[in-house]
């Protein structure tokens, strides 16, 4: 029993000093990113790493904001609140369709909406480009917005939530004489309020890190988002590390900031979006 | 009569909810057929043309004829295979060991790990990277500062440049940025183990590993399968490390098939070529999404 006892503590310790390691690997980059921000050029190319800046410096910002990077974190800001905001209402009101409403052809919808999340997403980019060449959106934000937007994911999060509503609250308010729009708002909306807040952070934080299909969609710079932005940078000046660190720091730190306030809701978003089966 | 009356009245009934349910699902349904099921149609149909800024003409099957013969496709294919190959398995058994071993701990420690985790994926894969490609410098590297300071390395090495090292180096950053969500996924999973189980088949005199793999695994099967799916897809479209950090180079050593169709299609505008290798892409995701699906389902019934 002792001996036991004691093995398992063995692993226990072991275990957690694995962890620990990889905790501070999983951290390092973004450190990295906010103290090579305020490195100059000396320090953030030195052969010996410095841990930490010993001369701190705020030049790197004042060069970034030189450039347009407000325009960009402007961009990146309006393009994530647009598709977090259109994708929640739309997702809302079809989850809700699918998960409590009986209705001709629901299951080949719905099984439509299933297929398309198993298929990969930037396959379909060149034609996208092509369609969005076409309604005259390209280069601009909303190239990106649409598409993401009808990605079926916070549908089907949204049916996973709704399914907890129970009928008898829709039957009653039908009773009550509430039309189908005041069912919606008044009891539906308050019920999912939680898949909500997990949807909208969710989108708001995919949307803002995404880079591909920002890359293909965007070309013109006063479209440019803060991901093309520092990549641009990384490409144009890849020498000047504390610039794009700058850069960096501007893209992560507001996005980290917002999960970390969020992230009880974040969590449960992804784990009920992870179907059963 | 009366029969008929209620039948009657009960299909204006589902008209009326059909037609209801359609309003509700209208908006989505815009989205989602006008942004992902069109495109995915175009895309299949551009496949057969020789599609490009001058010309737009049938060919026929000619494309996934010149698919098969290029060779920097074939190279491309083999990239991503073992990417997949690798990532996969490594993410899903990495993330099941991090999960079993926080999932335990006092709240505050394990959601403290599970943000942790999520980390990479949150800072962003463009901001990531610039990071990593520091990390990776041959000159002021960290790679290079830590092996060379152990005695590891004679040599800096070019870990980005070298066609030996290049694809491990994409994998590894691959690996750091996939492990959040399973991470989560399977806390989440762990945790909803029925502990009557556990504690059943530990009174049994079960040791630890056993009730984990008699009574843990079987119970997150579905998780796990999840988890597959999703990773598979991820490591199969992996594009964003290689176009910020190797541009497939050197010598197509990281050219992956996400990054060859975008290169052909948006850097040469050959889009009809691009189009055939994303339904061969397509095909080839989806065909592994169902072995999956098979294999696990078969091993939950043993």
């Amino acid at each position: 029993m002792k001996a036991q006892l004691k093995k398992i503590s063995g692993y226990g310790i072991f275990a957690n000093i694995v962890m620990i390691a990889l905790a501070i690997l999983m951290i390092f980059p973004l450190y990295w990113i906010v103290t090579g921000s305020f490195k100059d050029a000396a320090a953030i190319n030195a052969a010996v790493p410095e841990w930490f800046p010993s001369n701190p410096i705020i030049d790197n910002y004042i060069r970034l904001f030189q450039k347009p990077a407000l325009r960009w974190l402007w961009n990146t800001v309006f393009m994530a609140v647009m598709a977090m905001a259109l994708t929640c209402i739309t997702a809302a009101m079809a989850g809700y369709a699918l998960a409590k409403k009986r209705f001709i052809g629901q299951a080949a919808i719905f099984s439509l909406f299933v297929c398309a999340m198993a298929l990969p997403k930037q396959v379909v980019l060149i034609p996208l480009l092509k369609e969005m060449a076409f309604l005259g959106l390209h280069d601009t934000l909303w190239a990106v917005i649409l598409p993401t937007v009808g990605w079926p994911f916070g549908v089907f999060l949204m049916k996973q939530f709704a399914e907890g509503i129970p009928g008898e609250m829709l039957e009653a308010a039908r009773i009550d004489g509430a039309g189908e729009v005041r069912t919606f708002t008044t009891i539906v909306m308050p019920m999912i309020k939680p898949g909500i807040g997990a949807l909208a952070i969710f989108t708001f934080i995919s949307t803002w890190n995404d880079y591909f299909l920002q890359l293909i969609m965007l070309n013109a710079s006063e479209v440019l988002t803060i991901s093309l932005g520092i990549a641009k940078l990384q490409a144009e000046m890849a020498t000047d590390y504390g610039l794009i660190m700058a850069g960096a720091a501007v893209a992560a730190v507001p996005i980290v900031t917002i999960f970390l306030m969020f992230q009880k809701y974040f969590t449960q978003g992804i784990t009920l979006g992870a179907v059963k089966g | 009569m009366g029969k008929n009356n209620s039948l009657r009245r009960n299909r204006v009934l589902v008209w009326r909810e059909t037609r209801a349910a359609y309003l509700f699902l209208l908006p989505a349904l815009i989205f989602f057929l006008g942004f992902v099921i069109v495109p995915m149609f175009l895309c299949l149909f551009y496949s057969f043309f020789n599609y490009t800024m001058d010309d737009f003409s049938f060919v026929g099957l000619q494309n996934y004829i010149e698919m098969i013969h290029d060779v920097i496709f074939r190279k491309a294919l083999v990239n991503t295979v073992i990417i997949v190959i690798v990532a996969v398995p490594t993410v899903t058994a990495f993330s099941l060991w991090v999960a079993a071993v926080i999932y335990r701990m006092h709240a505050f420690t394990r959601s403290f790990y599970r943000c942790v985790f999520y980390l990479p994926v949150v800072t962003g894969t463009v901001a990531v990277s610039v990071v990593w490609k520091w990390m990776f410098n041959k000159y002021t590297g960290l790679f290079n500062y830590v092996l060379t300071g152990v005695g590891v390395i004679d040599e800096n090495i070019n870990w980005l440049g070298n066609e030996r090292t290049a694809l491990a180096c994409i994998i590894l950053i691959l690996f750091t940025t996939s492990i959040g969500q399973p991470i989560v996924l399977y806390v989440a999973a762990l945790g909803n183990v029925d502990t009557a189980l556990v504690e059943a088949s530990e009174v049994d005199g079960a040791t630890k590993f056993q009730s984990f793999w008699k009574v843990k695994w079987p119970s997150v099967m579905p998780t796990t399968l999840y988890i597959l799916v999703i990773t598979t897809i991820n490591s199969f479209q992996c594009y964003a490390l290689i176009q910020l950090l190797t541009s497939g180079g050197p010598n197509h050593a990281t050219d992956t098939i996400m990054y060859y169709i975008y290169y052909e299609a948006f850097k040469l505008n050959r889009y009809g070529y691009g189009n055939a290798m994303g339904i061969f892409l397509a095909l080839v995701i989806a065909l592994f999404s169902l072995v999956q699906f098979k294999v696990t389902n078969s091993g939950k019934m043993d």
